[in-house]
């Protein structure tokens, strides 16, 4: 079902020749992520980010993304806890205002999911992350989502007495929720 | 007269609550007070799961009360005093409800939900409100120092019988000092 679906999306893509996506609708688009509190889930988004993106879903390998976060925009759930995170101990985000990522590749992984790895850095550290995610199309746009698990600690997010990870997990889930427009010629 | 006792499923479940109660009580207040920290997170999870415990011997003592009649009260006692025991017993049996409840939804509004022994899920009976939760909050408070008043009418009153009286009502709640026949 899900080959028949993906290759349906590249037939429809393929009707469309080399139908590039790249311009991102802001209001429709998110990255949120899910920390671990005492093993309960907390929900947390950042309200600001852009993303300059160009993507053909008939020939995905040829994607590329460039996405920075501000990390001031963060709201992690509750005043008190968004004053915290933004703090020197958490994101610094004095010091360092933007999370980014830089695609390096794009793959097809089959079963109509695709895999993007690249750069990200956060806080001064680049690290080499994965993120798989799905494509669909809806009406003109072409709707992407995807999550992928990262470690905070290796970023240095939540230092000092934070770092204790049987309050708050180490690993958080970040997911994007991208949707972008044809790229006008 | 020596009046007859609670049964021994009673008395546990009566002395069970007290104890947590004296645990969450100081806790909420320290905590709530705590800046943000891990400490804080993780005391108010304990104290969430405390709370929880409350409410779940709660629901057991009101079956067990429904099919186990407490002992009478003592003709020995006048009327007014028997009616405002029961009247006292009823509005905690209310607050041991409504307590746990307000805290239960407090954490909802506040999106951040109530895993019970970090296992078990509670549902989020509401959706995530800054407004309803910060009410929340004040109606648990509230709710707290109300509990707290009837508890010291609660222990004046039994402290009263057992060494002013000396109707051995107290006697008929504590797990020792058995006197006369139990049931
Ligand atoms: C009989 C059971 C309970 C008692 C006696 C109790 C007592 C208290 C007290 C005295 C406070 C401090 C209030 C203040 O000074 O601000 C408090 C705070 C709190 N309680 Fe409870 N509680 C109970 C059950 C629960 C339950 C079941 C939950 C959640 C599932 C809960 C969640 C909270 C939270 C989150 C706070 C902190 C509010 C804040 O700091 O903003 N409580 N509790």
């Amino acid at each position: 079902m899900m080959r028949l679906l993906y290759l349906l999306l590249l037939l429809t893509a393929g009707a469309a020749q080399g139908a590039e996506f790249g311009p991102l609708l802001a209001e429709k688009s998110s990255v949120t992520f899910v920390t671990r509190q005492m093993n309960v889930p907390v929900e947390g988004v950042f309200r600001k980010f852009t993303a300059q993106m160009l993507l053909d879903p008939a020939r995905p390998d040829t994607g590329r993304a460039q996405i920075d976060i501000d990390l001031g925009s963060v709201d992690a759930g509750s005043d008190e806890a968004n004053e915290e995170v933004k703090g020197k101990s958490w994101f610094n985000a004095r010091d360092f205002p933007r999370a980014s990522f830089s695609s390096t590749a794009f793959r097809v992984l089959g079963g109509g999911r695709f895999e993007t790895s690249g750069k990200m850095s956060i806080k001064g550290k680049t690290l080499e992350v994965r993120a798989p995610f799905t494509l669909r199309q809806e009406k003109d746009m072409l709707v992407l989502d995807g999550s992928f698990p990262l470690k905070r600690l290796d970023y240095g997010i939540g230092s000092g007495i934070w770092s204790d990870t049987s309050v708050v997990a180490d690993e958080v889930q970040v997911r994007f929720h991208f949707v972008l427009t044809p790229v006008r010629k | 007269m020596i009046p007859a006792r609670y049964t021994h499923t009673a008395i546990a479940l009566h002395w069970l609550t007290a104890l947590l109660i004296v645990a969450l009580f100081p806790l909420g207040v320290y905590m709530a007070d705590l800046a943000l920290s891990p400490l804080k997170l993780r005391l108010i999870s304990y104290h969430k799961w405390l709370g929880v415990t409350v409410f779940l011997l709660l629901l057991l003592r009101l079956a067990w009360r429904v099919s186990h009649k407490p002992p009478p009260l003592p003709d020995s006692m006048p009327l007014w005093q028997r009616h405002a025991a029961n009247g006292l017993h009823h509005l905690l049996y209310l607050l041991l409800f409504a307590i746990p409840l307000s805290g239960w939804l407090m954490s909802s509004a506040k999106g951040f939900q109530t895993v019970y022994l970090g296992l078990l899920p509670l549902p989020d009976l509401i959706g995530k409100d800054k407004a309803l939760g910060d009410l929340l909050r004040e109606v648990h408070e509230t709710l707290n120092m109300a509990m707290l008043v009837l508890l010291l009418a609660h222990i004046g009153a039994a402290l009263r019988h057992h060494f002013i009286e000396r109707d051995g009502i107290l006697a008929r709640m504590l797990p020792f000092l058995e006197r006369g026949d139990s049931r």
